[in-house]
């Protein structure tokens, strides 16, 4: 057995004769799912870009480079900063135990890494604040040695990093599952280190898997708005990242002012976008073209 | 299945060592103070909490309008999978990166875009305004907002399994006289119908935690349109801590128990598959 994926297609298949509608149903079901989408997705959109620049270009500016809406993306930068290094690291580590070797509980380690994906941000954020808050249990300690966590920035991390913490291991698990472990083997065997294999051969194989992981893990990072609420405070040029500078504004009725900064988090959005379709069209071509297999050691058959 | 041969390969008590701390501390402790901060209340007082008036109406609020746009969600979202799938037309290729906006776009952006485009002045909302129809700051603005979170669950369910359709049972049923219509009913629904379930259980189970998307446009008021994460908010912001756990832990259970509900479907679907 090869460790290589066989390429699967996704281009559509030619329609044909027997198993296709016919013109009209073709095209009214074609045109039902776009307006579908164009009403839930391009409309709100759209409706960023337009508010945002309902009073004009100089006042979207302003907006932008007030102290307050730079300091937020300051923050916001820092958080994923911190938060993103640390779940790629756990995510490679999991992925790496969880592919290569056999042990009992696997499944339920599967599952518990999932778990963040299932809790709802506010509760994320909430659990924050019941350790560390406070009336939390840590909350006494830390007031007597002056340490703040909760409505201060170690705690916005800490929700930032649990909400984000599934998307690196989620990527790579079922890719290297997928990959099997015949090279690491056939490396190992011939001599290579353990971080010599991870580096000259695991890693490239599952690197556009892993690339992908950290675009999504690091758009969340940045767009995070239910846990961190909770844990942050508000305060204005302290604690405020983009997407709770994004609510302040709305709320205080400077509505161009809050969709100008909106709409540098949907451009953020539409990059992160963008860059997945590309590493996805790599990924498939990465299959189609597997590495030249002269060049690779020969494989063990077990 | 690859060989596992043990040994071979190093670095499995370092992967599993640094798996299991990071999990422990990052996700399990701080998972379970809500466990632990609820055990301290009496059952009593527990169960007065969780079936009090405003929050069983803020359950209804939550489940209602999830279950209502996951529904929804089922139907388009089969729909937008399939002309992916199946239709070749100038764009597609657009469309398709365009479906994983919702994953991309920060909470709040969606929020108070929804909430402006359905506004008795917004673009939407003014041509519903003359005939009495309000959407934002009702139940219908909540399920417009979970509608747009939920959507790529389905889609991405279901495309992979639309794409995996083997051409050949579709050109059997049709040369024994299967009408097109009788096609897709007995043969296409069927076997994409576990994938829509779980689409359906993924965009539910999301869609029931979403806080960001839904509180601009909800209006918040108390026994209408105050979702259940609201209403922690509400009572943490009163120091009402054992209040806040209370619910979450009800909050907590329901989304476990759909994790598992979707764990078992997936686990049904393979099997199926394999048969």
């Amino acid at each position: 057995m090869t460790s290589i994926a066989l390429p699967t297609t996704t281009a559509p298949r030619a329609v044909t004769r027997a198993t296709g509608e016919s013109r009209l149903v073709r095209w009214t079901l074609i045109a039902m799912a776009l307006a579908f989408l164009a009403l839930t997705l391009v409309l709100p959109l759209a409706l960023v870009f337009a508010q945002a620049l309902s009073k004009g270009l100089p006042a979207y500016w302003e907006a932008i480079k007030e102290p307050d809406a730079l300091s937020a993306a300051k923050l916001t930068l820092l958080i994923a900063s911190i938060a993103v290094p640390l779940n790629l690291a756990f995510g490679v580590a999991a992925a790496w135990c969880i592919t290569k070797f056999d042990f009992p509980g696997k499944h339920v380690l599967i599952t518990l890494i999932d778990l963040p994906f299932a809790v709802s941000p506010v509760i994320s954020g909430m659990i924050f604040v019941l350790l560390f808050g406070a009336h939390g249990w840590f909350g006494p300690w830390l007031l007597a040695h002056d340490i703040k966590i909760i409505f201060a920035v170690p705690g916005i991390v800490l929700a930032t990093t649990f909400v984000t913490a599934p998307f690196v291991a989620r990527e790579l698990i079922p890719l290297m599952q997928e990959q099997g472990c015949e090279e690491e083997e056939a490396a190992i065997v011939l001599g290579a280190g353990g971080w010599q294999t991870f580096f000259r051969i695991t890693l490239p194989n599952i690197k556009w898997g892993l690339l992908y992981g950290l675009i999504l893990c690091n758009a969340r990072a940045m767009g995070e708005f239910g846990a961190v609420s909770v844990v942050s405070g508000h305060i204005r040029g302290e604690t405020n990242t983009l997407p709770l500078h994004v609510e302040i504004l709305y709320n205080e009725y400077a509505f161009a002012a809050s969709f100008a900064v909106a709409s540098v988090l949907t451009l953020l959005a539409l990059v992160t976008l963008a860059l997945k379709s590309l590493v996805e069209w790599q990924q498939r071509r990465s299959s189609y073209h597997p590495a030249d297999p002269e060049a690779l050691p020969e494989r063990i058959v077990a | 299945m690859p060989s596992k041969t043990r040994g071979v390969l190093p670095g499995f008590g370092l992967s599993l060592g640094i798996t299991c701390t990071y999990l422990s501390l990052m996700v399990l402790l701080p998972l379970a103070t809500v466990f632990v901060r609820t055990a301290d209340l009496s059952w009593s007082a527990f169960w007065s909490t969780v079936t009090d008036p405003r929050v069983v109406a803020s359950y209804r609020v939550t489940f209602g309008a999830s279950f209502a746009a996951a529904l929804v969600n089922t139907v388009f979202g089969l729909l937008v999978a399939w002309v992916l799938v199946r239709y070749q037309f100038p764009g597609r290729r657009l469309v398709d990166a365009l479906v994983d906006l919702p994953f991309a776009l920060p909470t709040a952006v969606a929020g108070i875009s929804l909430t402006t485009l359905y506004a008795s002045n917004g673009w939407i909302g003014g041509y519903l305004d003359p005939f009495g129809i309000k959407i934002s700051y009702t139940w219908v603005g909540i399920t417009v907002a979970l509608i747009f979170i939920g959507l790529p669950f389905v889609v991405r369910t279901v495309q992979p399994v639309l794409d995996d359709l083997e051409v050949e049972v579709e050109e059997a049923a049709a040369s024994l006289g299967a009408k097109r219509w009788q096609t897709f009913t007995r043969v296409v629904f069927p076997t994409v119908a576990p994938a829509l379930l779980t689409g359906f259980a993924l965009a539910f189970a999301r869609a029931i935690g979403e806080y960001g998307s839904v509180v601009f446009i909800s209006g918040n008021m108390p026994m209408k349109t105050e979702i259940v994460p609201l209403l922690i908010i509400t009572k943490l912001e009163q120091y009402d801590y054992a209040g806040a756990t209370s619910v979450a832990l009800v909050m907590l259970i329901a989304s476990f128990m759909l994790l598992l509900a979707i764990n078992l479907l997936q686990w049904a679907a393979r099997r199926r598959l394999a048969a």
